[in-house]
């Protein structure tokens, strides 16, 4: 008779099963820690205070459960991981010896946010186990406060549309020793989530959550190959719905030649990601700046705004982190506790944000101008 | 033995040590690519070199034994190199083409299916739910399991209307990313937390708990004992509670899970891809399920029934909130059998921000009033 005929159930059926891999660590206490939460349909973890490494105030998830007869205490690790979420299998094998000498054998591909997570470690056994992972050139990643990890989509690693290079902009960023200092020591309100997509398909979600979130685009002509469309076409691709799908209304399809209004494109991928070998991005290279994004909230949730419709993004990038650092400073003097940047200048105002930032108010920021006749003016702009 | 001060924050292992060497040599230099199949993609570069990527579903929490099986077939046709998306998916990056299906039959042995690109289902994205947080009011990984067995033919095929992206979170955290997706299964509390004097009085900071709260129902609560000191609690008003969690992520005093009370919600039509509209929000389908693990048989239904709705009426590119904006949420409601309530319009803070503006209203529509 199986000690959990509740999780059982969850062996069954065509997808890889959590249940069989959590078995397959032998990893028993958080085993029956996890049935324990379907028979009582209640969680039994509980918070598990402050642990982590010396010198590193994040990126150690302290869990404890609230029956430590079953199982006492079981931290997960977030490590900053590979750009682009590349492992060299080699490399993977000595983090899987690491993590079965030290902890539980159980790992996570990938946590919301982005970090590889480990699962499952005694509070004893954390400090030798990163000791060894260091070596290893792994370092801790995000959590509260401060500076999360980053994440990037593919990028020029294998996408023909990657306009920025999302790895070496990750990299870079993630590699920095201030971002790493705040990464690593929270001070900030919460926290300030970072994503860099090559286009604007944003594969990494960035738009959704980031706080910051780098959409590759470009400012020239679209390339278009009206032989390839016309392959397309005979291959049964219904071009004239691609056409009249165009949100920018920026495509003419006369059945041999596609000719598109550059200056009306929102460059939205649509439909070069319908015809991959016909339509390509330009040459003259970038990225939209969207910013503010987060899920709920006091609000609700937001979506990110247009912070700089274009900006160059060449290594090393110092624009870019420039700008980040500035937005940074300002909310770390303005927000509230658990207040992210976007709720912040939803509080005080994107007026006073952009004054007080130097950033330049840009009609790319909004849907619309406002609708209402109530503002401020500064000290000095009435006599 | 701790880290000198010097030998701290040095960041993640380089990317190009990980990289296939295939990628390294053509990294930026890519021309287009084929979706060849479901689950494969064949990408070329300038030079003329072709890689083939092979998806694949995967459970997200995965033992050390399976990684070092996984690394064994990386080994033999994936340049030692092992990919994961952004959404749990393993991506085999294959240089060969006379090993692609090679490796189709040795993954497949291990139990993952091929699929998630294109118009399919993608994988499912969650958060860690039962199996690792204190804050989950349902298992994010457990009902994205079970989703995911029943609707596993939708992320094996790729003949839907569009891409079908669905996400799983235990609670309002939303760490799955639930609020921008196509369909969105979201754990949900129900009643305010009862509050455990001994632990907010000894472990919490009051003012920053009633600061927290975006409903201000957290109010300080002074506990006379009875040698004449004082403790400093709060005390919480179920009226305005909204369940949210956000005090219980600063205090362990007030515990919300409530067995009796916990389960999903489920929202619809949200996207993030910039492609014809842009991004969305989810909006709310229904309210409230109850738990019922193991599988959430229910839960399952609602998601098959809109799946179903959608596949059958959408056109061609068009993702559920598409459909949904082209077809009216009367007819969403009506289709689906979903019961709208009040619950559907929001009331939280801006009250009339989403009511219909104007008279503008569907033939179809008026003719069912």
């Amino acid at each position: 008779m199986s000690n959990t005929p509740i999780l059982d159930e969850l062996e069954k059926g065509p997808w890889p099963s959590l249940v069989k891999e959590i078995k397959r660590t032998g990893y028993e206490g958080l085993l029956n820690i996890y049935e324990l939460n379907y028979k009582d349909k209640v969680t039994h973890w509980d918070h598990g205070g402050m642990v982590g490494v010396p010198g590193y105030d994040a990126g150690v998830i302290g869990r404890v459960t609230n029956r430590k007869d079953i199982l006492a205490d079981a931290h997960t690790i977030r490590f900053i991981q590979p750009a682009g979420w590349f492992y060299n299998t080699d490399k993977l094998r000595k983090l899987c010896d690491l993590w079965d000498e030290h902890a539980s054998g159980l790992m996570n591909f990938h946590g919301a946010t982005g970090d590889l997570q480990l699962v499952g470690i005694p509070t004893a056994n954390i400090e030798p186990f990163f000791d060894e992972a260091a070596k290893e050139h792994w370092d801790i990643g995000g959590s509260s406060g401060d500076f999360r990890t980053a994440s990037n989509c593919i990028g020029p690693a294998r996408c023909e549309n990657a306009m920025v290079d999302t790895n070496d902009i990750f990299h870079t960023f993630m590699s920095d020793d201030e971002v790493l200092n705040d990464m690593h020591r929270p001070r900030y309100p919460y926290k300030f989530k970072f994503k860099i997509s090559g286009c604007p398909t944003d594969c990494v979600a960035g738009v959704a959550r980031a706080d910051l979130t780098v959409i590759g685009t470009w400012k020239d002509d679209m390339k278009v190959d009206s032989a390839e469309v016309r392959k397309y076409a005979d291959a049964g691709v219904d071009v004239d719905l691609i056409a009249s799908n165009c949100p920018g209304n920026a495509m003419d399809w006369d059945g041999k030649k596609l000719k598109i209004d550059n200056d009306n494109c929102i460059r939205c991928m649509y439909c070069i990601q319908k015809m991959s070998k016909a339509l390509r991005v330009g040459d003259d290279r970038g990225a939209t700046l969207m910013m503010g994004g987060r899920a709920r909230g006091r609000y609700g949730a937001f979506l990110g705004w247009t912070l700089a419709p274009f900006m160059k993004l060449e290594p090393p990038y110092t624009n870019l982190k420039d700008l980040i650092f500035n937005m940074i400073e300002w909310w770390d003097e303005h927000g509230r506790s658990k207040e992210r940047i976007g709720e912040t200048i939803y509080r005080i105002g994107a007026g006073k944000f952009l004054k007080e930032t130097g950033i330049k108010p840009l009609p790319t920021m909004v849907k619309a101008p406002r609708n209402n006749p109530f503002w401020f003016y500064w000290p000095g702009e009435v006599q | 033995m701790a880290l000198a001060f010097e030998d701290m924050d040095f960041g993640p292992p380089d990317y190009k040590d990980m990289l296939p060497a295939t990628l390294k040599d053509n990294y930026g230099k890519w021309k287009y690519h084929e979706h060849i199949k479901p689950g494969v993609f064949k990408h070329v570069s300038e030079s003329g070199k072709e890689v083939y990527t092979v998806r694949t579903g995967g459970p997200k929490f995965i033992s050390s034994a399976t990684i070092r099986e996984m690394c064994d077939v990386a080994d033999k046709y994936c340049e030692s190199t092992l990919r994961f998306t952004s959404k749990h998916s393993i991506e085999w990056i294959i240089p060969k083409k006379e090993d692609v299906d090679k490796l189709i039959k040795e993954v497949k042995k291990m139990g993952l299916p091929v699929g998630g690109t294109g118009n399919a289902m993608h994988s499912i994205v969650q958060c860690t739910g039962w199996v690792h947080c204190h804050t989950a009011a349902t298992d994010g990984p457990g009902i994205a399991k079970a989703v995911s067995d029943e609707l596993i033919d939708y992320f094996q095929r790729d003949d839907l209307p569009a891409r079908l992206n669905i996400a799983a979170s235990g609670c309002l955290n939303m760490c799955g990313a639930v609020h921008c997706s196509d369909i969105a299964l979201l754990g949900m509390h129900r009643v305010a937390p009862p509050v455990d004097d001994s632990i907010v009085s000894t472990q919490c900071e009051v003012p920053s708990l009633i600061a927290a709260c975006p409903t201000y129902a957290i109010k300080p609560k002074i506990i006379k004992e009875d040698d004449g000191t004082t403790r400093k609690s709060i005390a919480i008003d179920a009226d305005k509670c909204m369940y949210c969690g956000i005090c219980y992520g600063l205090c362990p005093g007030v515990p919300l899970a409530n067995a009796e009370n916990d389960g999903v919600s489920i929202w619809v039509g949200g996207k993030v891809s910039g492609a014809r509209g842009g991004a969305a929000f989810s909006r709310l389908a229904i309210p409230f399920i109850k738990n019922n693990p193991p599988r959430w048989p229910e839960v399952i239904d609602a998601v098959k029934k809109i799946v179903k709705e959608w596949a059958k009426d959408a056109r061609q590119d068009e993702r559920m909130g598409e459909w949904i904006d082209r077809i009216g949420w009367t007819a969403f409601f009506e289709r689906t059998g979903i019961e709208f309530t009040e619950k559907h319009i929001d009331d939280y803070i801006f009250s009339v921000r989403d009511m219909n503006v104007g008279s503008r209203m569907k033939g179809s529509v008026l003719k069912k009033y």
